[in-house]
């Protein structure tokens, strides 16, 4: 310390001075709140413009979707579908992979085995969306293609696939997280009754964390929704109404790319469409993250 | 378990022995099943891996890393006129230095609000929930923030800068939560002894908290940048180039080469974006190329970071 003097905080040229450093810093932390309100501004002004042009009902209604190619037509329910086939389709791989590795984790693996597995399966999370695009289209889609000789170079279900295997460690991470919280008061009680340790993780420690678990999986549904990259280059850009996943579709996020790659001028219909997609999108997150939240308070058992 | 053979008729314990055989078979293919499920994360970050190394098995070359990208393929092979990823590896490589320029001063300026200034008010945790929210918003919609704020409002246009700055509030929230950890882990007795021989909240910040978290600070952002660099969806959106030519840099002062902030630039996600579409299947190994060098970079972030993290934590 250069100095001991004890009058200098909170008065005269000190005084002010930090008084400033404190409102330098309360400046960056501001930002993060100013983020949040420029990309609801962003969002609400783009997509108050299209629906200016565009009547909300056809957009929600109608599955017909050409904004930026005549004959123009803006029905949005088969990006909506497409986003909705990767969801379940990872969905499906991610949920019952990532809870039963969480159990292998939380309940059977020893301390070295977990310290060593965990990461390894979190390395999967941080991997750029980009590669697992490129993985679906020279792995996974040769792969499926074999099997089943009529997939198109683009399908959902390559993207859906590649979309679970990335949001696998976030189910298993979160879940294990909330499995591991659980007193060992509890195993050993139901050990005591004669429990095995199959009865033990199913009906003691699985249920005493459900709100955990239920947690990871929305968050992990809410990935899947935003994932943009892997599906764009996996499923394609396509809107297609489909229950077939062999066929190529478009997600919402598969959109937004489309219109940022290509040379769509600024104030046209085109480029307003990406903000009423954009908020879509981000309503939908948004409320799933806010769920995530909820179901997260609103069930959390409390263990001493 | 099994109990001595009785001549009696009925047993009372007859029918545990096979109760318990039952359990035991459950037991056995539930935890099969657990174990398999593991390896399928494992097995498929194998295939992964062993996936891009194949196609890019022999694409790698010097020429890949210092020349510009080329439509035709055969300048990618080694004996062509040489192409590659060095104007996308450049813009890479300034836009992260740039997002880290940003992000250290207002991500550790919000943790140290947060963590030393704010009151226990509804206004901080209006600001924590805010964090934690924006971190569950996906990239393409900080990519449309930065088109219709930084490209258009602020008139940057397509360029690096508005790039950065799209990246920056993209992970400022990994940015901050990982450095209000790092504030947090240093103990109070420092702070009182420095406020007990009369230091300001600001020396006591510069002094005592700063230095001493410095190194978990460093290893979260680090991670975060290393985040940032495999980002594509809102560079797109921001207008990053699919292709650029040359490195986003021009001649300064005495003819030296100074980066170019405000104009155009490629980096390489989006550059491998762009050749993993083409129809031409030799593209397929270009693009792997582009991969390992991406995933070269992000490797040496993140041993750079664990490293920082390790030779602390000894300490």
């Amino acid at each position: 310390m250069s100095s001991v003097d004890l009058t200098r905080a909170g008065s005269g040229i000190d005084g002010t001075k930090n008084r400033l450093i404190r409102y330098v810093f309360f400046a960056c932390a501001a930002v993060t709140v100013l983020t949040t309100a420029g990309i609801i501004v962003v969002l609400v002004e783009g997509a108050v413009a299209f629906f200016r042009e565009v009547s909300i009902v056809e957009f929600f209604t109608t599955a017909d979707w050409s904004p930026i190619i005549r004959p123009r037509s803006y029905g949005v329910l088969p990006l909506i579908w497409g986003t909705m086939l990767i969801v379940v389709g990872s969905a499906v791989i991610a949920i019952p992979v990532g809870t039963a590795t969480a159990v292998y984790l939380a309940e059977y693996a020893d301390r070295r085995v977990r310290k060593v597995v965990k990461p390894t399966l979190e390395v999967l999370a941080g991997i750029p969306t980009i590669v697992y695009g490129f993985f679906a289209l020279s792995f996974i889609t040769p792969l499926l293609q074999r099997f089943f000789p009529e997939t198109g170079t683009f399908n959902a279900a390559a993207g859906a696939i590649v979309v679970g295997v990335m949001v696998i460690p976030m189910v298993s991470s979160l879940s294990e997280d909330a499995m591991s919280a659980v007193p060992d008061e509890l195993r050993q009680a139901a050990y005591g009754l004669g429990a095995t340790k199959y009865e033990v993780s199913t009906d003691v420690v699985i249920p005493a964390s459900v709100s955990g678990i239920t947690a990871a999986y929305i968050l992990a549904i809410s990935r899947a929704i935003g994932e943009t990259m892997a599906v764009t280059l996996a499923a394609g850009m396509h809107p297609n109404v489909t229950f077939n996943p062999l066929e190529p579709i478009q997600t919402m996020t598969a959109y937004m790319v489309q219109v940022g790659i290509s040379d769509v001028s600024v104030g046209s219909i085109g480029y307003q469409s990406l903000f009423a997609v954009g908020i879509t999108l981000f309503a939908m997150t948004l409320s799933m993250n806010l769920l995530s939240l909820w179901v997260k308070s609103r069930f959390r058992e409390e263990y001493q | 378990m099994s109990e001595e053979p009785s001549t009696e008729p009925a047993d009372p314990f007859a029918g545990i022995a096979d109760d318990v055989h039952r359990k035991r078979l459950i037991g056995q293919v539930f935890v099969a099943i657990c174990l398999a499920s593991t390896l399928v994360g494992i097995v498929a970050l194998v295939a992964l891996v062993a996936d891009v190394l194949y196609e890019s098995w022999g694409w790698v070359t010097w020429e890949f890393l210092s020349y510009p990208p080329s439509r035709f393929v055969e300048n990618y092979l080694p004996g062509g006129r040489g192409a590659g990823i060095y104007p996308a590896l450049i813009g890479s490589i300034l836009l992260i230095v740039l997002t880290a320029v940003f992000t250290l001063f207002l991500g550790v300026g919000a943790a140290i609000y947060l963590e030393e200034y704010a009151a226990d008010s509804w206004l901080t945790s209006f600001i924590e929930a805010n964090i934690a929210n924006l971190a569950g918003v996906p990239s393409i919609v900080y990519g449309l923030l930065g088109l219709a704020l930084f490209v258009r409002a602020a008139g940057l246009g397509s360029s690096l800068l508005a790039g950065a700055l799209t990246l920056t509030l993209l992970i400022l929230p990994i940015v901050i939560v990982s450095a209000q950890e790092a504030i947090r882990a240093v103990p109070d007795s420092q702070r009182r002894a420095a406020y007990g021989v009369g230091a300001t909240d600001w020396e006591v910040i510069r002094d005592i908290v700063l230095p001493a978290s410095m190194p978990g600070i460093m290893t979260g952002t680090i991670l975060a940048l290393s985040r940032a660099i495999g980002e594509t969806a809102p560079i797109l959106m921001v207008g990053a180039a699919t292709s650029m030519f040359v490195a986003p840099v021009r001649d300064g002062p005495l003819g030296l080469p100074v980066p170019d902030f405000l104009g155009p630039f490629a980096a390489m996600p989006m550059q491998i974006f762009d050749w993993a579409r083409l129809p031409q299947a030799d593209f397929q190994h270009v693009a792997a190329a582009g991969i390992v060098v991406l995933l070269a970079v992000l490797l040496g972030m993140n041993a750079t970071a664990i490293y920082i993290r390790n030779r602390y934590e000894r300490q």
